[in-house]
C-alpha cells in the first residue's frame, strides 16, 4: 500500500508540473481533419474582444488548436523517412474545382476499330537484325539512323527506270506517308470535336487500280458547276463508280426479317391507296371550267340560230378577227391553242389582215373553224 | 461549315509537359494564386501583399506592375492573366478615396470568374512588426473559424474563399507531425462587422502524455477585414464547380457486413462443383474395355451429328 500511495503521489506531482491538454467548450467544434480546419460556433465574449483583444483571441486560438491537435494525434501514424506522419482522412469541406472534370479522350478511328475487333498489336521495341548483326529498334529513337546504316545501297527493282534515284524516291514516299498520317490526325481531331470537314477525295497511290481510276474519273466528272450533269459519257464507263464515302449503304433492317416492320410497310402502302385524296390542280380545274362554260354558251347560240339564219354568217366572220367571244379562249390548254393558232393563222392571212396575224393567233379555237 | 482551327502539336518535350500540367485532372494541383496591384496602392497594401505572398509563396505569383483594372466592372483582363499564369485565385489590391485599402479576393472555375469579395484592410500589422521566429515555407496551416460565418451569403462565401486561399497543399494523404506549426484564425465579430485575422506559430510542450500541450506565439501578419462589395456565384454554377468526379467517389462494398460485436462477415459465392468428373483413384479393374470405349465413342459421335 505504501508503495502504491508513493507512486500515485509521484504521478500527481509530475502531472502538476505540466499544464493540462483538455479544453472545455460549451459547443463542440466542427473538424475537417483532411484540410486541418475547425469551425467554432461558440458565442464570443464581446467585452473581452474589445478590451483585451490580442490575449483573448490568442487564448481562443490556443484552445482550438489544442483540440484539433488532440484529434490529429489520435490518427494512425506511420514512419516515413524517420519522420512520424499521420494519415489524414479525406477532406469534408466542399471546395470548388479549378477546372472542369476531364472527359475521357476520344478514340481515333483506328483505335475504335481495333477495340471493336479486339485487335492488340504489340510491336517489339528491339529486334535482332541479321544484316547489321545488332539489336535494332523497330520504331522511335535511333531507328532512322540504323535504317540509314543498313540501306547504304538499294536494289533497283525489275522493270524500273534504271536512272531513277531510289533514295530520293524513298524520301518522297516517306513524306507522302507523313502527310497522310497528319491528315488522319486532323480528321480524328475534327471527329472528336464534332466538326464537319470536307471529303478528302482520293489520295494518290503508287499503282492505281481500275476501281481507283474509276472513282477518280467520277470525281473529276462531278467536279463541275452543274455536278457533272452535262458531262459526256465515256465509252465503257461504269455507272456507279463512286468513292466509298459517297455510296449509300443499305440499312440492316431491310435485310433482316422483321414481321412488325414488314406489316407496317405494307399497311402504309394499302392506306396510301385506300385513303387517296384527289389532288387539286388549279390550272387544270380552271381550264375545264372555262371549257364547259364555252360549250354551254355555244349550245345557247345554236338554239338562238334556229330563229334567224341569215344574220349568223355575218356574226361569224366578225368573230374570227378577235371579237368579244374570244375573251376566255386565250387561256386554253397549250396543245389546243397551238393547234388552233397554226390553222387559224393561215385563214387569217387571207381574211383579217396583219393585225391579228402574229401572236394573237393563239386565241383562235378549232371550234370556230369547224363551224365554217 | 466551321473552319477547322489549326491544331499545333507541342514541338518540344518540355512544351508538352507544360501543356499536360495545365490540362484538367481528376485530382487537381494545388490552386495557384496571383497577387495584383490596381491603379494605386498604399504603403499598407503593398506590405499586405508582400506578407500574404510570403505566407503562400510556393503556390503564388506576385505581379509588380500597376494594373488599370476594375474587377467589379470588368473582370476579363484578370481572367486572362489567371489563364496565362495557370492559376485560379487572385488577390487584387487598390487604394482610392472612396475605398481606402481595398483588397479583392476572388477565384475562377474553368477560367471564368466564380466569385469575388471586396474587403477593406484595417489595423494592419505586418510580419516584421512581430520580432519572432517565423514558420517554415510551405507548411500546411491549421485554420480556425471562430464566430458566425453562416448568417449571410457573403460571410459563407468569404469563408470558402479564405479556406481556398490559405489551406495550403491540397490532397495530402499524410502529414508529418513536426510539420504542423502554423495556425491562422479568422474571427468574425458581427457586432463590429469585422473579421479579425491572426497568425500564430505552434510550440509543442511536454504534457506528461503522448499528446503535447500547445502554446502559441503570434508571428503576424494581423489585420481586420471589412466586407464591401461582393459577387457571389449562382447556386447552379457552384454545384457544378463542386462536383466530385465519378471515378473518385467511393464505391459501396458488396457482401460485407459488420455485426454488432464488430466482426466482419462476408458472403462468398462459389460455382457448382462438378463432382462426377472428379478424378478418383485409378485401378486396373475399373479401366474400360476396348468395346466399352468404342460404344462410348459411337454415342458421342451420334450426339454431335
Amino acid at each position: 500500500m505504501d508503495i502504491v500511495a508513493k507512486v500515485l503521489e509521484k504521478a500527481a506531482k509530475e502531472a502538476e508540473k505540466y499544464k493540462p491538454i483538455t479544453v472545455n467548450k460549451p459547443l463542440d467544434l466542427e473538424y475537417d481533419l483532411g484540410n486541418l480546419i475547425t469551425v467554432d460556433k461558440n458565442d464570443l465574449d464581446h467585452k473581452r474582444l474589445r478590451e483585451d483583444n490580442d490575449n483573448y483571441l490568442k487564448e481562443l486560438a490556443r484552445d482550438n488548436t489544442q483540440l484539433i491537435i488532440n484529434k490529429i494525434w489520435q490518427l494512425p501514424t506511420e514512419k516515413v523517412d524517420e519522420v512520424y506522419a499521420v494519415k489524414l482522412p479525406p477532406s469534408t469541406f466542399a471546395l470548388p474545382r479549378e477546372k472542369r472534370i476531364p472527359k475521357p479522350k476520344a478514340l481515333t478511328k483506328w483505335q475504335e476499330y481495333a477495340k471493336e475487333k479486339g485487335i492488340k498489336k504489340k510491336k517489339d521495341k528491339l529486334v535482332w537484325d541479321d544484316v547489321v548483326q545488332k539489336w535494332v529498334p523497330t520504331y522511335g529513337y535511333k531507328r532512322a539512323s540504323v535504317q540509314r546504316d543498313k540501306d547504304w545501297v538499294l536494289e533497283v527493282p525489275q522493270n524500273a527506270d534504271p536512272y531513277e534515284d531510289q533514295f530520293s524516291k524513298r524520301v518522297e514516299e516517306k513524306k507522302e506517308r507523313v502527310a497522310k498520317n497528319e491528315l488522319k490526325r486532323l480528321r480524328n481531331l475534327a471527329r472528336s470535336k464534332n466538326i464537319k470537314v470536307p471529303n478528302i477525295g482520293l489520295l494518290p497511290v503508287e499503282n492505281p487500280s481500275s476501281t481507283h481510276l474509276n472513282i477518280a474519273s467520277h470525281l473529276a466528272k462531278t467536279s463541275t458547276a452543274s455536278l457533272g450533269k452535262f458531262q459526256p459519257k465515256l465509252p465503257k464507263e461504269k455507272p456507279d463508280a463512286k468513292p466509298p464515302s459517297m455510296i449509300k449503304k443499305r440499312k440492316a433492317d431491310s435485310q433482316v426479317y422483321n414481321p412488325g416492320l414488314e406489316k407496317k410497310a405494307h399497311m402504309s402502302i394499302v392506306d396510301n391507296i385506300l385513303n387517296k385524296k384527289p389532288k387539286l390542280d388549279v390550272e387544270k380545274a380552271v381550264n375545264t371550267e372555262l371549257y364547259n362554260q364555252d360549250q354551254e354558251r355555244s349550245e345557247e347560240k345554236k338554239t338562238q340560230k334556229k330563229g334567224g339564219k341569215k344574220r349568223t354568217t355575218f356574226q361569224q366572220s366578225k368573230r374570227k378577227g378577235g371579237g368579244k367571244g374570244n375573251k376566255f379562249k386565250g387561256e386554253g390548254g397549250k396543245k389546243k391553242s397551238a393547234f388552233g393558232g397554226a390553222s387559224g393563222g393561215k385563214m387569217k392571212a387571207k381574211k383579217s389582215g396583219p393585225k391579228s396575224a402574229g401572236k394573237g393567233q393563239r386565241i383562235h379555237k378549232p371550234k370556230g373553224r369547224k363551224r365554217r | 461549315m466551321p473552319v477547322l482551327q489549326r491544331v499545333v502539336k507541342p514541338t518540344t518535350r518540355r512544351g508538352k509537359k507544360v501543356l499536360l500540367k495545365r490540362e484538367p485532372k481528376l485530382i487537381e494541383n494545388t490552386k495557384h494564386t496571383i497577387f495584383l496591384k490596381g491603379r494605386k496602392t498604399s504603403e499598407l497594401l503593398s506590405h499586405f501583399l508582400k506578407d500574404v505572398y510570403s505566407l503562400k509563396k510556393l503556390h503564388s505569383t506576385i505581379l509588380n506592375r500597376k494594373n488599370d483594372y476594375l474587377p467589379f466592372e470588368d473582370v476579363i483582363p484578370i481572367e486572362y492573366l489567371l489563364k496565362k499564369q495557370d492559376s485560379s485565385l487572385f488577390i487584387f489590391a487598390s487604394n482610392s478615396k472612396k475605398r481606402p485599402n481595398n483588397v479583392i479576393l476572388g477565384r475562377t472555375y474553368d477560367f471564368h470568374l466564380l466569385d469575388m469579395i471586396e474587403v477593406g484592410v484595417e489595423s494592419y500589422r505586418g510580419l516584421c512588426d512581430f520580432q519572432t521566429e517565423k514558420v517554415m515555407l510551405g507548411t500546411k496551416p491549421i485554420l480556425h473559424f471562430i464566430g458566425d460565418f453562416e448568417t449571410s451569403a457573403e460571410l459563407s462565401t468569404l469563408k470558402s474563399l479564405l479556406v481556398d486561399m490559405f489551406c495550403g497543399e491540397r490532397n495530402l494523404n499524410a502529414i508529418a507531425l513536426a510539420g504542423i506549426e502554423h495556425v491562422l484564425t479568422f474571427t468574425s465579430d458581427t457586432k463590429e462587422g469585422k473579421i479579425q485575422v491572426k497568425s500564430y506559430r505552434i510550440m509543442l510542450k511536454k504534457s506528461g502524455e503522448n499528446t503535447p500541450r500547445i502554446e502559441l506565439e503570434e508571428i503576424g501578419p494581423a489585420f481586420d477585414l471589412v466586407v464591401r462589395r461582393s459577387k457571389i456565384a449562382s447556386e447552379d454554377l457552384m454545384k457544378i464547380a463542386c462536383r466530385t468526379p465519378h471515378e473518385l467517389k467511393a464505391k459501396p462494398k458488396k457482401n460485407i457486413v459488420k455485426n454488432k460485436l464488430g466482426t466482419t462477415l462476408g458472403r462468398v459465392h462459389i460455382k457448382a462443383q462438378r463432382i462426377n468428373r472428379l478424378q478418383t483413384r485409378k485401378m486396373k479393374g475399373l479401366r474400360k474395355t476396348p468395346e466399352e470405349r468404342k460404344a462410348e465413342r459411337l454415342q458421342r459421335n451420334k450426339r454431335s451429328a
